[in-house]
């Protein structure tokens, strides 16, 4: 097999307003086929895009939000959170959805697939990655 | 585009797909089918269902692998593998499926 490289989606932006949000989802979703080392970053206004009942009735627009429990379908296992950028806008690690993976290695028991990180630890996963694709 | 169903018409893309996802009834299904050239079995049926079950939960029609794994872990591996789901589905069972349970074409599929 070819090298596996780490690949690192840094979402920024809060989930609705622009289509960042919804465009890096499905990169990661197409990306997944290429069996590499996927994680995901949030910072800033983006730990918005993993919070607990989003409802977008108002704004015409679909809730893209449920499509994020289904990443690890797709393998991908690692989603990274900033703690400061939770706490700067009035949020915990108690405000954002359950997301799980199934890790096959260990007879498919339920892991959590979210990392609440410090800004510090943040730096060095973005350091660690091969590749950082940026929204 | 468009498909007939009871005098209704239900628009669809170019390639089959319907515009408007909570256009979609069982009778449809039926209809797009019958344009695929597809029999509607219980054990088609039973994809489709689970793809629209998907769907509701996710928010998204899983890509082809997802739908063999996850068919693998709820129809067990004898439904859940590739020769099963491609002689349903001919053309493929994420793109015909998808289309047959109403849903957008898989995220990731050309």
């Amino acid at each position: 097999m070819s090298d596996v490289k780490k690949f690192l989606y840094l979402n920024r932006r809060a989930p609705y307003g622009t289509i960042y949000a919804l465009e890096s989802l499905e990169v990661v979703l197409i990306g997944a086929a290429f069996e590499q080392d996927v994680s995901l970053a949030f910072v800033d206004d983006g730990v918005f895009q993993l919070t607990n009942g989003q409802n977008t009735d108002g704004i015409g627009v679909k809730n893209f939000s449920p499509t994020f429990r289904a990443l690890g379908d797709y393998d991908v296992q690692k989603l990274f959170v900033e703690r400061e950028s939770l706490e700067e806008r009035g949020l915990s690690e108690d405000d954002l959805m359950e997301i799980v993976y199934e890790d096959e290695d260990d007879d498919w028991a339920e892991k959590p697939a979210i990392h609440v990180i410090s800004r510090a630890e943040m730096a060095d996963v973005m350091a660690d990655a091969d590749v950082v694709l940026s929204f | 585009m468009a498909y007939e169903v009871n005098g209704q018409s239900v628009a669809c893309d170019e390639e089959g797909y319907i515009t408007n996802l909570s256009e979609w009834s069982p009778e449809l299904a039926e209809i797009i089918a019958k344009n695929e050239e597809l029999e509607m079995t219980d054990d088609r049926w039973e994809v489709v269902n689970f793809l629209r079950d998907y769907y509701e939960e996710y928010q998204i029609a899983p890509a082809v692998r997802v739908l063999i794994k996850a068919a693998k872990k709820s129809m067990g591996p004898d439904k859940g593998n590739n020769k099963y789901m491609y002689e349903l589905f001919p053309y493929g069972p994420a793109k015909q499926a998808c289309k047959i349970a109403g849903l957008p074409k898989p995220t990731g599929c050309v």
